[in-house]
C-alpha cells in the first residue's frame, strides 16, 4: 500500500526543498495570516498572494497535477459551509432571481472565504509537500510549538500505517469468513472491529512505550540539532512576507 | 561449581510477578547467567519468558530480586541498568517509533546524555555492526521485516549494553533472514539471553538453555543435554 501520501515529494531536490524548515514555516504561516485578514473587497491583493504561492511551486518542482488535486480536495468543504451565505444574507443590494435574492455583500464573502481558503491550504500543502515530515516537526519544535503537539503528531505520522494494516488485515480475515457488511444488523460487527482496533492499538502503545522506556526514556525527549538558518533561508521570509504586508498596506491606505 | 560474584551478569532469586488482573505469570523464578554467556530461554506460548524478560531492566517489578552486574534493580539504578541491559523486543514496530533509522538509534545514546558528536559516532559504530551503515536517513517502516529487525537491534547496540535480551529474535524471518540474524547475534561478544520457542537457534547460538514453563524454570543445564531429552521437550510442548 501507498504508505506515504503526506510527504511522497518532500525528498526531491529544488530550491525549496533545500530551504530551512523554519524558513518555510515562517514564510507561509506569515503570507496565511495576512492573507486571513485582508477584507475581501479588493480582489488585486488575492492576486499577489495567489502568485506568490505559484511561484513557490513552480520553483519547488512539484508535480502540477499533485498539488492542484490536493488543493481541491477542500472545495467542496468550503462550498457546502459557504454557499448558501449569498441567498441568506440580509440588508445592502441585491440581485432578484425570481424565486431567491442573491446578496451582493453575500457574494464577496462568499468570493473571500474559497479565496482565503484556497490560498492558505496551498501554503499548507506547500509546506508539507517540500518537507520530510520529520524535519518539518522538529522546524515547529524549534519554533517553540510544545512536544507535546508535535510528538503526538510525529506519533501518529509512524503508526497511522502500522494501524491501517492491521485494519485491513482484520477486515480479510472477517471477509473471508463471508461478510458482507451489506445489512443493518451487520453494523454491531463493524463496531466491535472498531473497539478491537480500539484495544489493540492501546496494546501496542503500551509496548512502544516499554521499548522507550528500556532505552532509558524518561518523559523528556531528546533535542536535535537542525541546520543552521542561512541566508538564502533569511531572504525567502523576508521576500514572501514583505510581498505579502506590502499588499496589505496599500489595502488599508487606499 | 558455584561462580564467583564479579562471574555473574544476571542474577534471579525467588522471582514472581502477578499482572493487575491477577493472573500469575511467574512464580519463584531462580537463574544465574555467567559473564560472556549465552542462555537460551525455551519454553511454550505463556510460559512468562516475555514477562520475565521486562523484568531484567525493571520495565515490570515483581516480588524477588533481581540482579544486573551487581547492581541490584530498583528505583535508583534504574538508568544504569538499562544502559548495560539491552532488550530488543519480538515486533520490531514496537521497538522503532522514530520517522527516521538514526533517531530511532540515537534515542537511547541521547537520553543517556551523550554529546552530538559521540551520538553520530555510536550510531554509526551500531549500523555498521548489524551490516545497515548508510540507513541513517531511511524509514524505518518503509523497510523490510528483516531489515527492521536489524535496525531494532542496533537501537539497542548504540547503548553498548553488556547483556543483550531478545526476544523470539528470529520469529516471522524467513529461512535466509534467519540464518544471517542468528550469525549476527553470534558475532556479538556480550553476554546473550534469549527468548525462544524454536530449538535450532538455541542449538545454533546457545551453550546453556532453561526450560521455562507455568511461570518457572522447570530444566537448566547444557543445550545437547536438554534438546536431547525428547520427553522433556515433549512434556513442555517445544516438540
Amino acid at each position: 500500500m501507498h504508505h506515504d501520501f503526506i510527504d511522497r515529494y518532500s525528498r526531491l531536490d529544488s530550491p525549496v526543498h533545500s530551504l530551512n524548515p523554519r524558513a518555510k514555516i515562517a514564510a507561509l504561516f506569515t503570507l496565511i495570516i495576512v492573507c486571513v485578514i485582508t477584507p475581501p473587497k479588493e480582489w488585486w491583493p488575492f492576486c499577489i498572494y495567489a502568485a506568490v504561492v505559484v511561484i513557490i511551486a513552480a520553483a519547488s518542482r512539484l508535480p502540477a497535477r499533485y498539488l492542484l488535486t490536493r488543493v481541491l480536495v477542500v472545495l467542496p468543504f468550503i462550498l457546502v459551509v459557504a454557499i448558501f451565505v449569498p441567498f441568506m444574507h440580509k440588508g445592502g443590494p441585491s440581485f432578484d432571481l425570481g424565486l431567491f435574492h442573491v446578496s451582493r455583500e453575500g457574494l464577496i464573502i462568499l468570493w473571500g472565504v474559497t479565496v482565503k481558503a484556497l490560498i492558505s491550504v496551498s501554503c499548507l500543502i506547500l509546506l508539507s509537500a517540500t518537507t520530510p515530515f520529520d524535519d518539518l516537526m522538529h522546524g515547529f519544535e524549534r519554533l517553540r510549538v510544545p512536544h507535546f503537539f508535535t510528538t503526538a503528531a510525529a506519533f501518529m505520522y509512524r503508526y497511522i500505517f502500522v494501524i491501517i494494516d492491521e485494519a485491513e488485515r482484520m477486515g480479510r480475515a472477517r471477509d473471508s469468513r463471508n461478510f458482507h457488511g451489506r445489512w443493518l444488523w451487520q453494523a454491531g460487527v463493524v463496531g466491535r472491529m472498531a473497539g478491537t482496533l480500539f484495544l489493540r492499538s492501546q496494546e501496542r502503545a503500551e509496548r512502544v512505550y516499554d521499548a522507550m522506556s528500556s532505552r532509558g526514556f524518561d518523559g523528556t525527549f531528546p533535542r536535535w540539532q537542525d541546520g543552521k538558518m542561512m541566508a538564502a533561508d533569511y531572504v525567502f521570509i523576508a521576500m514572501v512576507a514583505a510581498t505579502a504586508i506590502a499588499a496589505r498596506l496599500v489595502v488599508l491606505w487606499k | 561449581m558455584i561462580p564467583l560474584a564479579q562471574e555473574i551478569a544476571v542474577r534471579v532469586t525467588d522471582l514472581s510477578y502477578r499482572y493487575p488482573d491477577g493472573t500469575e505469570a511467574l512464580s519463584g523464578v531462580n537463574l544465574v547467567v555467567r559473564r560472556g554467556e549465552s542462555l537460551g530461554i525455551l519454553g511454550p506460548n505463556g510460559a512468562g519468558k516475555s514477562t520475565f524478560a521486562l523484568h531484567l531492566n525493571g520495565i515490570l517489578s515483581g516480588d524477588g530480586h533481581v540482579e544486573i552486574m551487581g547492581l541490584q534493580v530498583n528505583k535508583k539504578n534504574i538508568r544504569e541498568i538499562r544502559r548495560m541491559v539491552g532488550l530488543v523486543f519480538q515486533d520490531p514496530d514496537d521497538q522503532l517509533f522514530s520517522p527516521t533509522v538514526r533517531e530511532d538509534v540515537a534515542f537511547g545514546p541521547l537520553n543517556q546524555r551523550l554529546e552530538p558528536e559521540q551520538v553520530d559516532h555510536v550510531v554509526s559504530r551500531a549500523l555498521r555492526w548489524v551490516g545497515m551503515e548508510g540507513a541513517e536517513k531511511r524509514s524505518p517502516f518503509h523497510m523490510s521485516f528483516g531489515e527492521k529487525k536489524r535496525i531494532a537491534l542496533a537501537t539497542v547496540l548504540s547503548m553498548d549494553p553488556e547483556i543483550l535480551v531478545l526476544d523470539e529474535p528470529v520469529s516471522n524471518l524467513d529461512p535466509r533472514g534467519r540464518r544471517t540474524f542468528i550469525e549476527l547475534i553470534d558475532s556479538l561478544n556480550v553476554t546473550k539471553l534469549i527468548i525462544a520457542h524454536d530449538l535450532a537457534m538455541a542449538r545454533a547460538i546457545c551453550g546453556r538453555v532453561v526450560v521455562m514453563d507455568g511461570g518457572t524454570v522447570v530444566a537448566d543445564g547444557e543445550t545437547s543435554s536438554i534438546l536431547g531429552d525428547p520427553e522433556l521437550l515433549e512434556r513442555h510442548s517445544l516438540m
